[in-house]
């Protein structure tokens, strides 16, 4: 799950990691109101959207007084930002944060990251802060300094240290960047989160050592023990199909194409969608209906997928497991009998109790035309779409 | 001969009293796996399927000589169960659990450094020796006893793969999917190890997708150590970067895991790669003639 930047500051702050004091704000006048608060002559307005790239975009400006900040609160409220992370569509810029502005020395990079390699979870650091990790990873990969963490210890202060001396900061400075780094791993392992990215982290004129940015993302698997990190989760910056997915534990993905897809398990999903892509067609949605789904959801998934317009036909693509094919028929029948069906369906089953599955679609009176496999299901429902 | 179970293979249920548990108990026991024993705390002293329950798992591998587990518990208790099973030091613990929290990996798999258990999944469809021992919820009848190995992230498309080899009459000797977590216990190159000396095991069809380097270390260990023909699947070639695929390691993140990329080393690597997933037993077909093995691959 992703979160804003300064909800992000904000539990960083709560775990003493230093961060620029700062204020939300929902509208023009709350962003005056707020940098009147901060009482800094220089404040920064920027974009709370859920994706990186907002400076570039113009969605992060520098106010030397309040005038300006009405001025660019204005000017970003309301905006569509597009970045290389929104996709051509862009979004729109419904909050922004006021913070105090600081005397930036140097620039540099964290992040804490889950390394799949070595099942440890790796610090990472470089001098080069402010650009993407990876332009650095791969102009020059010398500069990224690591440090791998045993679960056992957690990061030790040695690590941090040496993170610190590699990456130059300034001497008189370690200490306060140790601090920094040991409060933003214990925040990483308390709540559980997938990536914690500070870029960049700044060293300021009066010497401090503070988290300028903040990119956190939480493992959606370990939500249920971390109820105010729930809390965070802003509706709007998500599709709403994948948030009325979300409702019934349905792992759906809104694409762009028209042929919507229900499969079973994830990578049954992705070939799916693969295979579709490879007789000519463009799927519309991604969605694993899971192992443990029952005709309720499996109806609610078909809902889901109908409710998206560009949807000209329907591929069900099921080889039972742990899900059985009886209860996706089922949930089939009594979607198509709720919202009615207008467009092509084409359905393969195959696995657990199939012929229990097949009797039950064959016994109700929705048009369905049958595969014998993938590719079979793939090439009809490529073809009715296309007529 | 097979990889990780075979019909000596004495197994345990953890969690037996669940739904899922319960159902998947009753297809292992009717497919002939010697389930000896099941475990639920409180649950000790009665029976279910006619398996005895067990309050721990120790209890439990003390009373049946169990050497093999089945974690079928809910992913806030899944560690947990991980770690009650090693500790008991079974040789064999199958996770089938699905949203583990990855952080309680990362524990559970540095503390299993140095233990003798050896840990398949979480989030994986389990393993399958045809005809001996079928430890997890795959469909049992799509599988044929055979001379191919099939491993794989992802468990409909292992039902798929084995699906297509059987229907071409082309049998398994063991079938095994290693989940699609960032953080597992037994990955892709473990299997192809066993499988390598297994002399059952004639060819090989490894079945990976999107996200992590997983598939392109296993690329590079089969191009220095295997002697059997290996040809694979990636899933995922149309996947938006930055997207989870469902699979909580299927990412395509800062340009690295794509699925171009692993079909890439594979290749380069004597790995032949499937088109489209409809044709991975095909292509290990035309593999299999080509090194001359189709008739001793083929179930008679």
């Amino acid at each position: 799950m992703n979160i804003h930047e300064y909800q992000g500051k904000e539990i960083l702050r709560s775990y003493g990691v230093a961060v620029p004091n700062g204020k939300v704000a929902f509208s023009v006048e709350e962003a005056v109101e707020a940098a009147k608060q901060l009482g800094t002559e220089v404040c920064v307005v920027k974009a709370q959207i859920h994706a990186g790239g907002r400076g570039k975009a113009g969605g992060v400006k520098v106010a030397k007084n309040i005038d300006e900040v009405r001025t660019y609160a204005e000017e970003i409220l309301g905006k569509t930002l597009v970045t290389h992370q929104t996709g051509p569509e862009g979004k729109e810029v419904k909050r922004l944060l006021i913070e105090e502005g600081c005397d930036i020395q140097k620039e540099y990079y964290v992040g804490l990251v889950l390394d799949r390699a070595t099942s440890q979870v790796v610090l990472m650091a470089s001098e080069e802060g402010g650009t993407e990790i990876e332009e650095v990873a791969e102009a020059t990969p010398e500069k990224i300094f690591k440090e791998y963490i045993d679960p056992v210890t957690g990061l030790m202060p040695y690590q941090a240290r040496r993170i610190a001396f590699n990456i130059n900061i300034p001497a008189e400075l370690v200490n306060k960047a140790v601090k920094f780094m040991m409060g933003l791993y214990t925040a990483f392992i308390e709540k559980d989160a997938s990536i914690a990215e500070i870029n960049p982290l700044v060293v300021t004129g009066d010497g401090n050592v503070m988290a300028l940015d903040a990119k956190i993302n939480f493992d959606s698997n370990a939500l249920y023990r971390h109820k105010d990190i729930m809390e965070y989760r802003d509706l709007e910056e998500e599709d709403p199909k994948e948030i009325e997915a979300s409702k019934y534990d349905l792992s759906y993905i809104s694409l762009d194409g028209n042929i919507g897809c229900m499969v079973n398990g994830a990578g049954l999903a992705m070939a799916t969608m693969d295979i579709i892509k490879h007789y000519g067609g463009d799927p519309a949605n991604f969605l694993d209906v899971g192992g443990g789904a029952t005709a309720e959801k499996v109806t609610e998934a078909f809902k889901i997928i109908l409710s998206d317009e560009n949807v000209k036909g329907i591929f069900v693509n099921i080889f039972g497991g742990i899900m059985k094919c009886d209860i996706i028929a089922t949930g089939v029948v009594e979607a198509a009998k709720q919202v009615g069906l207008s467009v092509p369906l084409v359905v393969r089953l195959e696995g657990t109790n199939v012929d229990l599955g097949k009797k039950i679609l064959s016994e109700s009176d929705i048009d369905i035309v049958a595969a014998e496999s993938m590719a079979d299901g793939a090439q009809k429902i490529v073809e009715l779409v296309s007529k | 001969m097979s990889v990780f179970v075979n019909k000596d293979t004495k197994v345990i249920v953890q969690g037996i009293t669940g739904k899922t548990a319960l159902f998947h108990t009753k297809q292992m026991l009717e497919y002939g796996t010697k389930i000896v024993g099941g475990t639920s705390p409180g649950k000790g002293g009665t029976e279910v399927e006619g398996v005895p329950v067990f309050n721990t798992v120790s209890d439990a591998v003390k009373a049946t000589g169990a050497n093999a587990s089945v974690i079928y518990v809910p992913a806030p208790f899944a560690a947990d169960a991980i770690v009650e099973a090693v500790d008991a030091e079974l040789e064999l613990v199958i996770c089938i659990t699905e949203h583990i929290p990855v952080l309680d990996m990362v524990k559970v798999k540095r503390y299993m450094q140095g233990k003798k258990t050896r840990l398949v999944g979480p989030n994986c469809p389990g393993v399958i020796t045809p005809g001996e021992c079928k430890i997890g919820i795959m469909p049992g009848y799509i599988h044929t006893k055979g001379h191919v190995g099939v491993v794989s992230r992802s468990g409909t498309l292992t039902y798929e793969a084995v699906h297509q080899l059987s229907q071409a009459g082309i049998g398994q000797s063991t079938a095994v999917g290693i989940g699609g977590d960032p953080v597992n216990g037994t990955d892709f190159i473990d299997v192809l190890k066993a499988f390598n000396e297994d002399p059952e095991t004639k060819a090989v069809i490894m079945i990976g997708e999107i996200g992590g380097t997983a598939e392109e270390e296993a690329a590079q260990w089969v191009k220095a150590n295997m002697t059997k023909p290996v040809v694979g699947f990636i899933g995922g070639r149309t996947a938006p970067p930055g997207k989870r695929m469902g699979h909580a390691g299927a990412i395509i993140s800062g340009g690295k895991g794509t699925a171009d990329e692993k079909i890439r080393v594979m290749n380069e690597c004597g790995i032949k790669v499937a088109e489209t997933p409809s044709v991975m037993g095909e292509t290990l077909i035309e593999v299999i003639k080509e090194k001359g093995i189709y008739d001793e691959c083929k179930t008679h």
